[in-house]
């Protein structure tokens, strides 16, 4: 076990565990931030996406060894001060049915935006089709991208 | 308590024959309390409760707790149901609360399977929330002295005809002095004043999803609480011979191993494979303590068992009689007399359901030998039941709290996980976080039965279908409950098969039987799943043998609009669960379906090349559906999906805008299992692991756009979880057909 200085959110945390323990399960074992999803376990599916220096990072696969200095952000980071104009979207076009995948496709979506804010189809598809969603909420995703594009 | 016969008789009449008692429907008397602030007419003392039945709960302060006791695994369900009681109770759904029940049989029937959650208790919980709207009114007549026939209740509260009011929160002591009404003073409302119900509301859990607060399976946060993973025999039932756990115990963090006992195939649908447990300090530690270990494992019964030659040997079998399970006419004559026949094979795999939150659970069993769950099941009380059991303890001793489902479609009414994680708390005597990783979800499943078959058709000189032989072969799911379980049950074969509603003279639906060789479920439309993929394909082939346009031609065959009886046809008809004259089977709803889809879709219009529209209809969970997918092939065989309509008839749809998301995302489900999805078995083991080789649809293969037409309808609401699944695949192929020529006979899809 080590001790590594992690930035989540803006707060400084404390953290001990093996050098290769994933982000992920830092998360939620050491911290206790469960808004974080185990979907895949070898960065497949997107449920654990959080971003890395505002990059949207599978979390499943991103040891904690290699986390030093840079910025982390989880979902509970973003609605933090209020809801992100992407949430929003998510809540305008009802988009969730289990809800599972979701954190994970918001974090993938914010990234998206944050660099094409008015992303094309194409676009859409190449950032989200990491993301899987079993429930099959892909045409609300679509939508609610580009919800929040305009606002 | 006050005699609670009345109320006891408006629930209990339904809820005995299907799903034991409603029980503890009295009321709750709080103590004698004075209403401080009188004077606003809206809320009462604080600890004022007003308690009618087991689902509702009105607080002094006018906080109206619903209990929503069936699970949540994205149908929005959670959401619907209550919405039911808020709209027939009057509340304002701002100041509804909601509680997810524990597993209790006082809730009745919790088994969110099926599709009929909303079935089964529209009517019932309108009546329960009828009851205590009554019991609020009439609270109110007391209080003003007038007859209850002046009093309305109307959001939140009771108003006079004068014009003044009372808040629920004012009334809730009031209301438990009053004596339960008689069953016929209960009047429901009106359907013209509905507030919710058929209008759209989001789901309760929205906003803490799009937080990351929703609580799933794995997000019940105990002190001391350890991790465990399980390395399980590859091959589901046989236990194990030796253990190497010098390694695994070395990992830092790692606390402990043993073994977990196994249970013999077939072991049935709810206990655990029993296997090689891990438990760490954390989930990384017993990832690599379970990497560490070493383990020998016995072979057993399906050792053997290759799911690809397996399929090829039931693709044999279904060339010959199989058993009778319908027959009208001669169909062999009318082969034989026949100008043109078709016959057509089809095939599909195993399948598995890989929800995205895979199998978990948190479990304590504490020092008195009570045990507490915190999990995503779909059956709270069987969870209940065989956790209790394998604990040795009464049911009374296990509490299940039900937590959100990341996904369910099936895998989460086995509550084998829930019962690993229960052992293995016993045996550390802590708090225990179970873990399947997707490897073990994806090779440790309850699969999608793999199967073969048959159909043969007669058409004669004047162009109409005359005959329709149907051979199926598939492993049924009792199969993995007792080898006895050699055939299909009703379940089944009513699922697709018997039920066939097109009008043709000679029928004849046969079954092969096909021995179970490894855990097989029930997924999203279960057999519906390959049968309607055959018979709509067949439907299609028709429709081009004939040279009849492929959604006139489904008109034909489908016949004049008539109730079919099909107990009369099989004796083994099975109408999900329904009395046929409470839910008959009337082809006029399906064609209505038929009909909306092909207009509001477009069909026959032209298409560049590479394009086609496909069609196809079927009823599933009593509910009618029609379906249309467009599709573009590339010149390389690459599939997309640009647009899917839907029409659907599910009776009242309670929350229309939930009920277009079940379509929307059951058309990405059903693009999975045709597109992407296969399990494959050598040696009794699954070859497929993860997202990368057990593939499902993403964002660039699911349809990029559905749209779904509702029929407008008062009838009884019916299923929509499961209904999207069926008709979409063959439409989809006989989409494909329209751009290619191709015809599919095969899943998933491989135009390479």
């Amino acid at each position: 076990m080590e001790k590594y200085t992690l930035k989540i959110n803006g707060k400084a945390s404390v953290v001990s565990a093996a050098s290769d323990t994933p982000l992920l399960w830092v998360l939620r074992d050491n911290l206790e931030m469960c808004g974080t999803k185990f979907g895949c376990g070898m960065a497949q599916c997107g449920a654990c996406t959080v971003h890395v220096n505002g990059q949207a990072t599978r979390s499943c696969v991103t040891p904690v060894s290699s986390l030093a200095g840079k910025n982390i952000t989880t979902i509970e980071g973003v609605g933090a001060n209020g809801l992100h104009p992407v949430q929003k979207a998510w809540i305008a076009e009802d988009v969730a049915q289990c809800g599972f995948c979701q954190g994970g496709q918001i974090m993938s979506a914010i990234a998206l935006l944050k660099k094409t804010p008015n992303p094309t189809d194409d676009q859409i598809d190449q950032a989200m089709a990491g993301n899987i969603c079993r429930c099959g909420t892909y045409v609300r995703i679509r939508k609610a991208i580009k919800t929040a594009a305009k606002s | 308590m006050k005699n609670n016969e009345s109320i006891f008789k408006v629930s209990r009449r339904d809820f005995i024959k299907k799903s034991g008692l409603l029980g503890a429907a009295g009321l709750f008397l709080g103590v004698e309390l004075e209403a401080k602030d009188k004077k606003e007419f809206i809320t009462g003392s604080p600890s004022a409760v007003f308690k009618p039945n087991v689902y509702i709960n009105i607080a002094g302060s006018g906080l109206v707790t619903l209990i929503a006791h069936r699970s949540e695994m994205g149908t929005g369900i959670r959401t619907s149901l209550p919405l039911v009681m808020a709209d027939e109770l009057e509340a304002d759904w701002k100041q509804v609360k909601l509680e997810q029940a524990v597993a209790d049989a006082k809730y009745g029937d919790q088994n969110t399977d099926g599709s009929y959650s909303m079935r089964m208790f529209y009517p019932q919980l309108r009546k329960a929330a009828a009851t205590a709207r009554h019991m609020l009114e009439q609270a109110a007549a007391n209080e003003w002295k007038v007859p209850i026939e002046e009093c309305t209740a109307k959001n939140h509260k009771v108003v006079h005809k004068s014009g003044k009011s009372l808040g629920y929160g004012f009334l809730a002591e009031k209301a438990n002095k009053i004596e339960l009404p008689k069953y016929a003073d209960i009047k429901l409302k009106d359907s013209k004043d509905f507030k919710y119900i058929g209008k759209k509301t989001s789901i309760y859990d929205q906003k803490d999803i799009v937080t990351g607060k929703a609580k799933f399976g794995l997000d019940t946060l105990l002190p001391n609480i350890k991790v465990a993973l399980v390395k399980r025999n590859p091959e589901p039932g046989p236990g194990v011979i030796s253990v190497n756990d010098v390694a695994a115990r070395a990992v830092e963090g790692v606390l402990k191993v043993f073994t977990l006992k196994n249970n013999p195939f077939p072991m049935g649908h709810q206990k655990p494979l029993g296997g090689v447990v891990v438990v760490a300090n954390n989930t990384w530690a017993a990832m690599q303590g379970r990497k560490a270990l070493e383990v020998v494992f016995e072979n057993g019964a399906n050792a053997n068992y290759d799911s690809d030659a397996f399929q090829a040997k039931m693709l044999a079998d279904v060339k010959t009689a199989g058993a009778s399970k319908r027959n009208e006419g001669d169909v062999a004559k009318a082969l034989a007399a026949a100008t043109k026949t078709i016959k057509t094979d089809y095939v599909v795999p195993h399948l598995a359901h890989t929800s995205m939150e895979t199998p978990c659970a948190v479990a304590y069993v504490k020092p008195d030998g009570s045990c507490e769950v915190w999990a995503p099941v779909q059956d709270p009380q069987t969870t209940r039941k065989v956790t209790a059991e394998a604990l040795g303890v009464g049911i009374e001793k296990v509490t299940i709290n039900v937590t959100l489902l990341g996904g369910g479609f099936g895998r989460k009414s086995k509550p084998d996980f829930v019962i690993e994680a229960a052992l293995i708390s016993k045996e550390m005597g802590s708090p225990i976080k179970l873990l399947w990783t997707r490897e073990d979800d994806i090779q440790h499943d309850f699969y999608h039965a793999n199967s073969a078959q048959h159909i043969e058709v007669a058409i004669n000189a004047e162009n109409k279908v005359t005959g329709w032989l149907h051979r199926t072969a598939f492993q049924p799911i009792g199969g993995t409950a007792t080898p006895l379980a050699k055939s299909a049950g009703p379940g089944e074969t009513s699922m697709g098969l018997i039920d066939n509603p097109l009008d043709i003279p000679n029928v004849s639906v046969e079954v092969v039987d096909s021995p179970t060789q490894t855990r097989v479920g029930w997924i999203r439309s279960v057999a519906n799943i390959h049968h309607a993929f055959a018979v709509g394909s067949m439907i299609d082939q028709i429709a081009h043998e004939r040279g009849v346009d492929p959604a006139q031609n489904l008109i034909d065959l489908l016949g004049s609009d008539r109730t079919i009886e099909f107990g009369k046809l099989s004796k083994e008809f099975w109408n999900y669960n329904e009395k046929e004259e409470d839910f008959p089977w009337q082809t006029g709803r399906l064609r209505k379906t038929i009909e909306t889809v092909r207009q509001k879709s477009g069909w026959g219009k032209t298409l560049p090349k590479g394009s086609g529209m496909g069609i196809a209809a079927n009823r599933s969970f009593l509910t009618y559906v029609a379906c249309v997918v467009e599709v573009q092939v590339s010149a390389d065989g690459k599939i997309k999906i640009p647009m899917v309509h839907y029409a659907v008839d599910c009776g009242l749809a309670v929350n229309p805008d939930r009920v277009k998301a079940q379509f929307e995302g059951g058309a990405a489900f059903a693009a999975s299992l045709a597109l992407k999805s296969e399990i494959t078995m050598k040696n009794g083991k699954v070859q497929q692991s993860n997202f990368n080789n057990y593939q499902v649809a993403r964002i660039t293969d699911a349809p990029y756009a559905t749209k779904v037409h509702l029929i407008d309808s008062a009838e009884k609401p019916t299923g929509v979880g499961e209904p999207p699944v069926p008709p979409f695949i063959a439409a989809l192929c006989n989409a494909i057909y329209a751009a290619t020529g191709k015809r599919i006979t095969k899943l998933p899809i491989d135009l390479g």
